[in-house]
């Protein structure tokens, strides 16, 4: 077991692209830490200079405290379960987990005592002696883990490890690594795609956007207190609803009306050199349907009317989806999260989501008038996609305040 | 359905049927010539009325075709081993890796496979004469190798291009080094294709005519396609047809039994399990 930390850690490939760009990042003995982000963020290669299956290109990576830049990945004592699994087909299950203690030239004797115990571990001793193509998705993915946790490594690194599995077996999972990770303890490097694998998974979550790293910290920290819109819109499920907001008579002019500027965010912005024109954010959760709301509630907050477009009930709340006039938000960010997502805005008004108490009666095609809570806003400068509503204070470690 | 599928069995059975008999008539033939009298070679019977060994046993009498198949054996059996080894090499490298002139190694390996091998002879003749390879050995398993290793690459290069490139990454997570992780994870996996690549190197060494023909005079590394053509009766009025096809029998059994000894390990799919599936 052994801390790992990237220092100053680019990748630059021959044909000139950047795929990494001064990544610094302390991960600490023992931690679980998950890189995510859209693909093409620099996530993977991250992952795959800190197993050593690419150079590092400029700055330093320590494992242990010992330099590792030039060490190929079989000096390294870490291991890697892959998103393709790559299990070897033509050993079985026993023989793929033996394969690292084989090469390491350990005895016989204490390559099957250390196999038998890991198979335990994974429920994998009826499966053996068999061969990894008679195996389960599920399955295969366990002997993957096992061929990882067999020799007691200083760190796992894991790369999608999940995504090939369909949705249950995935949440199944997600459980069974979140344990085993707490069980030995191993200091843990975990990339994906997802951010729901990304909230329930981590210590601590970093966010990369094309080859930096845009926020470091506890996923509830990411969650409350983005630092950017790119944060902001890539942590959550449904996402953020972002609004064009143009300050006026210390007011903000939005879709959803006039909001009025609390003293919290007018000291922020008469703090800063603010624009004029901004980008509302607000969560899904913070609105809610107006006749629900009790008195003491409404004061803490806004409230508008709007055309509702669908109604997805959920069984424990329902999303709600409304139609606004009036200008979409836009801004560099928020175009490369929706093509990440493979979703083109629709065109015309902004849409707003909404997740409303079970109990609400709202129907599609009506008018509804919802309320919101004005203290859960953010507003973000829509040229750097800051977040202008962050305590300083509140700033993740790793980057601190900007 | 099951009336379809009887009918759709018995068209396909039909034809493997024809198949078959169309490839297999014209060597039963000449197994069939081989055990005949000279007496009755040409009564066109396909099976013989008398049935002698004889045939069999002129050739093996004489020096010249026992010599000739130890040429033959050896000879492919070294050109197939060099090919198989180099091409293998070779066409790791180009599904693996990127590097500067590829493209041409490729299209050059293409064109000697293409390349008329005739108009070579002559050349091939003159040079070998000088460097003092004529009738020998390495004068015919260098050409061999030389126009073996365009296929071997290409059907080598598909093999390796099907294995998952994260099996070596494991590998080497795994703590192999790059050796290792080509002997004990590529290897196993592309047997297949290496048998494959075998056997068709080795039929082609086997069966060439031109090359055998033209760099060789004496029994020294004559082949055994070239000692055929050299058979002559015991006398000039006996035709030695049946002793030719005695011959060819016995040269075509190391074949099949090559192809039959390999043919166990190419077991298709022999990389599935390997990654998702």
């Amino acid at each position: 077991m052994a801390d790992i930390v990237l220092d100053k850690v680019s990748k630059r490939f021959p044909d000139g692209t950047v795929a990494v760009q001064n990544v610094d990042l302390e991960i600490a003995d023992g931690e679980f830490v998950i890189l995510v982000g859209p693909s093409g963020c620099g996530k993977s290669t991250t992952l795959n200079m800190i197993a050593g299956l690419e150079d590092i290109s400029s700055g330093e990576l320590r494992i242990g405290g010992q330099r590792v830049n030039d060490k190929a990945p079989r000096d390294r004592d870490i291991a890697m379960v892959f998103q393709s699994y790559a299990l070897y087909p033509n050993m079985t299950v026993r023989e793929n987990m033996a394969f690292p203690l084989r090469l390491a030239k350990l005895d016989r004797q204490t390559i099957d005592a250390k196999v038998d115990e890991a198979a335990k571990v994974l429920e994998l001793t009826p499966l053996l002696d068999r061969k990894p193509a008679n195996l389960s998705g599920g399955q295969r993915q366990r002997v993957a883990m096992g061929r990882a946790i067999v020799r007691q490594p200083k760190a796992f690194l894991m790369d999608e490890p999940l995504s090939n599995l369909d949705a249950k077996l995935r949440v199944q999972m997600r459980t069974v690594v979140s344990r085993l990770q707490k069980q030995l303890g191993t200091t843990t490097v975990y990339v994906t795609h997802d951010q729901t694998e990304a909230m329930t998974l981590g210590d601590r979550v970093v966010i990369m956007r094309g080859g930096s790293i845009q926020q470091v910290g506890p996923p509830q920290e990411l969650y409350d207190h983005p630092r950017n819109l790119f944060v902001a819109g890539f942590i959550g499920s449904p996402s953020m609803n972002f609004l064009h907001a143009a300050v006026s008579d210390g007011k903000l002019r939005t879709a959803i009306g006039d909001v009025p500027i609390g003293e919290r965010i007018r000291r922020e912005l008469e703090a800063g050199d603010a624009p004029r024109e901004l980008i509302l954010g607000i969560r899904p959760e913070h609105f809610e349907d107006a006749e629900l709301v009790d008195d003491d509630t409404r004061r803490r907050g806004a409230e508008f009317t709007a055309p509702v477009d669908i109604v997805e009930s959920m069984g424990s709340d329902k999303y709600v989806y409304f139609t606004l006039e009036g200008e979409r938000a836009s801004a560099a960010e928020l175009e490369e999260l929706a093509a990440d997502a493979g979703a083109d805005f629709t065109g015309g008004g902004a849409s707003l989501v909404t997740r409303l108490s079970a109990e609400s009666t709202v129907r599609e095609g009506e008018d509804r008038r919802v309320w919101f809570n004005l203290e859960k806003i953010h507003l973000f400068d829509p040229g750097t996609g800051r977040n202008l509503t962050l305590h300083e204070g509140r700033a993740s470690g790793a980057l601190g305040g900007s | 359905m099951a009336d379809t599928t009887t009918r759709a069995k018995l068209r396909w059975g039909l034809l493997d049927v024809i198949v078959v008999v169309f490839a297999l008539v014209p060597v039963l033939w000449i197994a069939s010539l081989s055990f005949k009298t000279p007496a009755t070679l040409t009564d066109g019977r396909f099976w013989p009325r008398e049935w002698t060994l004889d045939n069999y046993r002129s050739i093996f009498d004489t020096d010249q075709f026992v010599r000739a198949l130890v040429n033959s054996v050896g000879i492919a059996l070294i050109a197939t081993l060099v090919a198989v080894v180099l091409g293998a090499m070779a066409a790791y490298a180009i599904s693996r890796l990127d590097f500067p002139g590829k493209k041409l190694l490729v299209g050059v390996a293409l064109l000697i496979a293409m390349f008329p091998q005739v108009s070579l002879v002559s050349p091939l003749f003159e040079i070998e004469r000088q460097l003092g390879l004529f009738d020998t050995w390495p004068g015919l398993i260098l050409p061999y190798i030389t126009f073996a290793l365009p296929l071997a690459i290409y059907t080598l290069s598909a093999f390796f291009k099907q294995i998952p490139w994260d099996l070596e990454k494991a590998a080497k997570m795994d703590g192999a080094t790059q050796g290792q992780a080509f002997r004990r994870v590529i290897a196993p996996l592309a047997a297949p294709g290496l048998f494959t690549t075998a056997i068709l190197v080795f039929i082609f060494c086997w069966n060439d005519f031109l090359f055998a023909i033209t760099l060789t005079s004496t029994e020294r590394a004559r082949t055994v396609p070239v000692a055929l053509s050299f058979f002559t009766g015991e006398s000039q009025f006996e035709d030695p047809t049946g002793a030719i096809c005695a011959a060819a029998v016995v040269i075509t059994v190391p074949i099949v039994a090559f192809v039959l000894f390999f043919q166990r390990r190419i077991v298709s799919g022999l990389t599935s399990g390997a990654v998702k599936g």
